[in-house]
């Protein structure tokens, strides 16, 4: 990145507080952050999580409704792929979400502010990783207006 | 709108030093719906759940939050205080605002926002929630354990003492584990076999136990309290009932190539073997890869001589599937390969050993018959060094960055081992540190410099030269900074334990998980250290960690004690958050069916009367026993007909509009 682009992204960092949702699934990544906490591994609080049984749960739905309501990035936590509580639930995460990722890029979502992450319940330091590195990219790309609904205003 | 009432704890000042708590409850009470807020030091407490519980009477409350640690910590606790106060368990939401805001942020602005935040989220959620019963299931009262060493030899024991049947599964042909091929234990330095063997009769002879050596598991499907195991049973090749045990096939087969198993190769055995004369059962197996019959189909003396006529070259793996209410998993570990150690020279000297291989080489019942000679002239050194944490804290690729545990105490038990029958034989250790926490095992490490006059040097060894028939061993004194050359006759490496090559492959079966190293991993590394994440599989000795024989037993007792308390229960509660379809909605396509990892969803036909005209139509079933509560199929249900208790689809994008404030 040049330098000018830095101080960019520097300076609009102070007036834009991103909000990214997590959804993580209660077996593995829900655990995960469990543990982040317990070491005390910091991430940013633009972070918010969701506890859902299974990555499987999550329906695109609920992905574009975040992007409507004006959050910056959605990433959705599971288990790693042959991990999971459920046997196979991440497997369709898996599936539906590569395709689901095409299509928020093809209406202008960046590929940063959507992820798919596996992290396990042992991995408390990954999590916190996975998250500041999401802020960092998010705070770059500044916020995401292409799917927000243009009534709902976020108090910040 | 339901009468919400949401209790805020401090958790001392682990919520309360980064989270503005007066705050706090001043942005709730302002929440729609709440008519309650109060906070406390610790609502975990008894007096904290008298709060929740007298809240509930007094305010009438619908709907109770707690804004606390995170709900796999204490979800259960409030909702057991809900229930006591006349309030359906599945009405209490948790907001996570220790692990998931307090532990994670610094700033208390923020962190104080982000709690309010995730309140307001559980808010959301709460008001939709609605009452869910649990329902009954049965449980099959019988109990598995996989591995059968002293873990798994003690877990059986317990579980049959109180009256239960077990299975055991023991992947070699005699269980006995490492225990069986150790010579002496510390802290007591009595003998090994003495105290296991009689252990392992008793499985073998205990009307409650049914054993399985030579077995594996295939597969594992169901759930707590109905699990549904396959196992595969090994060809044996020998008869387990006709067998007799007399040995005779053992002493005259031809075959002699192959090296033992159990005395560590420092021994060879024929192609049918026992592994041990104390083997349980004590039962022949062949080795088909080095026998002769299955090889050239000439020989067949073992089968010739066998008086019993218990050779069956015939036999054929065997598949068993049966239930199970509870497994414990106990496969103990390994320790690790040393071929990426060359400096140590352990795969081209022979007076070069692993500390196991020194176990079998003192042992009475060992290849030397207890005799100590080195292995490459029969002769008894004279100078013996050992070289403590060869691959225990060790960052690099090539070994492990924890420490073992055992080895210090079993290097100065083998140090001990040694001066106690041959004073006169010198004896080094290089260590980096000595850690021997545990009951009477600091005085006993004492003892052998104190007593026994074993040399301990701190500091690593750089390299071993074979010089003749010595082994010249370069090390460093970090004490005094001098480099030593030791011109030793034997050296002993006390490899770093790890976990069974196979764990990964096991914890799938049983979709529980293992953690960086391939170690099982426990629910809570405090306070629930030999349950797993999956309700229902147990951890039990050295698969989980680490462990000296002490500890194996505590814990494989504490399995036990778990698989007994939940056996001992007719019927469990099932979790009610399963997923529903609506009928009206459903066109039959039954795309759920088919990603369902449970076959718990069927196809279903619907009679429906339409002024008079009877019509058929098919809807999918959820047959609730069966579910899980995963939710996939709610996604894949294009017209939105299935949903998920207790995670609707209203439910979430209520959380998701809530965050989104
Ligand atoms: C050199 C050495 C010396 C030691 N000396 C001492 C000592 O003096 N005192 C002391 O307290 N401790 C000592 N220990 C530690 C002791 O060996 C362990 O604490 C103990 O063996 C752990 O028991 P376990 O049953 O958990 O594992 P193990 O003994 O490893 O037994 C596991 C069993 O499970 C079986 N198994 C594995 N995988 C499967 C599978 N997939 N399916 C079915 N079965 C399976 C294995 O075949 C084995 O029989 C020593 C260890 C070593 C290496």
């Amino acid at each position: 990145m040049s330098l000018k682009l830095e101080e960019k992204a520097i300076s609009s960092k102070q007036q834009f507080e991103p909000l990214i949702v997590a959804f993580c699934c209660n077996w593995c990544s829900y655990a995960g952050a469990d543990l982040a906490g317990t070491s005390r591994l910091n991430y940013p609080a633009n972070i918010k999580i969701i506890k859902v049984p299974c990555s499987c749960r999550v329906s695109p739905n609920f992905v574009l409704r975040a992007f409507q309501r004006g959050a910056d990035g959605v990433i959705i936590a599971g288990c790693h792929p042959g991990d999971c509580h459920y046997s196979t639930g991440n497997y369709f995460t898996r599936r539906r979400f590569t395709l689901f990722a095409n299509l928020l890029e093809y209406v202008g979502i960046e590929r940063e502010k959507f992820k798919i992450e596996w992290i396990s319940a042992a991995e408390g330091n990954k999590f916190a990783t996975v998250m500041n590195e999401m802020l960092d990219s998010i705070n770059k790309l500044g916020p995401s207006r292409k799917l927000r609904d243009g009534r709902w205003i976020r108090q910040q | 709108m339901p009468r919400i009432g949401a209790f805020v704890c401090w958790c001392g000042t682990n919520i309360a030093g980064t989270v503005d708590i007066e705050q706090v409850v001043q942005a709730v009470s302002e929440m729609s719906g709440i008519v309650y807020v109060k906070d406390y030091q610790y609502m975990c407490s008894e007096v904290g759940q008298n709060l929740v519980k007298t809240a509930i009477k007094e305010w009438q409350l619908e709907r109770v939050i707690i804004a606390s640690c995170s709900p796999r910590m204490h979800e259960n606790t409030f909702r057991k205080a809900a229930k006591a106060a006349g309030l359906n368990p599945y009405l209490v939401e948790v907001a996570n605002i220790r692990e998931h805001c307090s532990w994670v942020h610094k700033n208390k602005e923020e962190a104080t926002k982000k709690a309010i935040a995730l309140i307001r989220a559980a808010v959301a959620k709460a008001s939709l929630n609605t009452e869910l019963i649990a329902k009954e299931i049965d449980v099959e009262n019988r109990a598995l354990v996989i591995g059968g060493g002293i873990a798994g030899i003690q877990t059986a024991l317990d579980i049959a003492e109180a009256g239960y049947q077990v299975d055991v599964i023991e992947k070699s042909p005699s269980i006995g584990g490492k225990m069986a091929q150790i010579d002496k234990t510390f802290p007591t330095l009595d003998c090994s076999a003495c105290i296991l063997t009689p252990k392992m009769v008793d499985v073998a002879s205990h009307p409650n136990i049914n054993l399985y050596t030579y077995s594996e598991i295939e597969s594992v499907n169901g759930f707590v309290g109905n699990f549904e195991v396959t196992i595969k049973q090994k060809a044996r090749s020998v008869n387990l009932e006709k067998c007799t045990g007399c040995g005779i096939c053992t002493e005259k087969c031809p075959s002699r190539k192959s090296k033992s198993e159990f005395d560590e190769g420092l021994r060879t055995r024929g192609a049918i073997y026992t592994p041990f004369p104390q083997a349980v059962p004590n039962v022949p197996v062949i080795d088909r890869e080095h026998c002769l019959k299955f090889n050239t189909g000439k020989c067949g003396i073992c089968e010739k001589l066998c008086p019993a006529g218990a050779i069956e070259f015939g036999q054929e793996d065997v598949l068993v599937t049966k239930k199970y209410g509870a497994v414990v998993v106990a496969t103990g570990f390994d320790i690790i390969d040393l071929d990426k150690f060359g400096e140590y020279q352990y795969q081209n000297h022979p007076d070069v050993l692993t500390s196991l291989e020194f176990e079998r080489l003192t042992n009475a019942a060992g290849p030397t018959a207890g005799k100590f000679i080195r292995p490459s002239n029969n002769k008894r050194p004279e100078k013996v060094v050992f070289i403590q944490c060869v691959g225990s804290r060790d960052v690099s690729s090539r070994g492990k960055s924890y420490c073992s545990k055992i080895c210090c105490m079993y290097t100065a038990k083998q140090a001990m081992l040694i001066k106690d029958k041959y004073p006169d034989i010198e004896v080094y250790v290089f260590y980096i540190d000595v850690r021997t926490p545990g009951k009477n095992f600091d005085e006993f490490q004492r003892r052998a410099v104190e007593e026994y006059g074993v040399n301990y040097i701190k500091g690593m060894v750089g390299k071993i030269f074979p010089a003749g028939d010595k082994l010249i061993v370069h090390g460093v004194d970090s004490f005094t900074g001098d480099t030593l050359k030791i011109e030793a006759d034997m050296v002993v490496l006390a490899a770093a334990a790890q976990a069974k090559p196979d764990a990964e492959v096991l914890g799938r079966k049983l979709a529980i998980s293992t953690d960086t190293n391939n170690f099982f991993t426990e629910a809570h590394p405090k306070l629930r250290p030999v349950e797993t994440h999956s309700a229902g599989i147990y951890l039990a000795g050295a698969c989980q960690g680490p462990k000296d024989i002490p500890e194996t037993v505590a814990q494989a007792g504490a399995a036990a004690a778990k698989v007994i308390g939940l056996l001992s229960k007719r019927k469990l509660v099932s979790n009610p958050c399963v997923s529903v379809v609506n009928e009206d909605l459903c066109n039959g396509c039954l795309s759920c069916l088919k990603i369902c990892p449970y076959d718990a969803i069927a196809a279903k036909e619907l009679a429906t009367n339409n002024h008079g005209i009877t019509s058929k139509r098919i809807v999918a079933k959820v047959n609730e026993a069966l579910c899980q509560g995963c939710g996939g199929c709610t996604v894949a249900c294009r017209p939105g007909a299935i949903d998920l208790k207790g995670f609707t689809n209203k439910q979430i994008t209520a959380e998701v509009d809530a965050l989104c404030h």
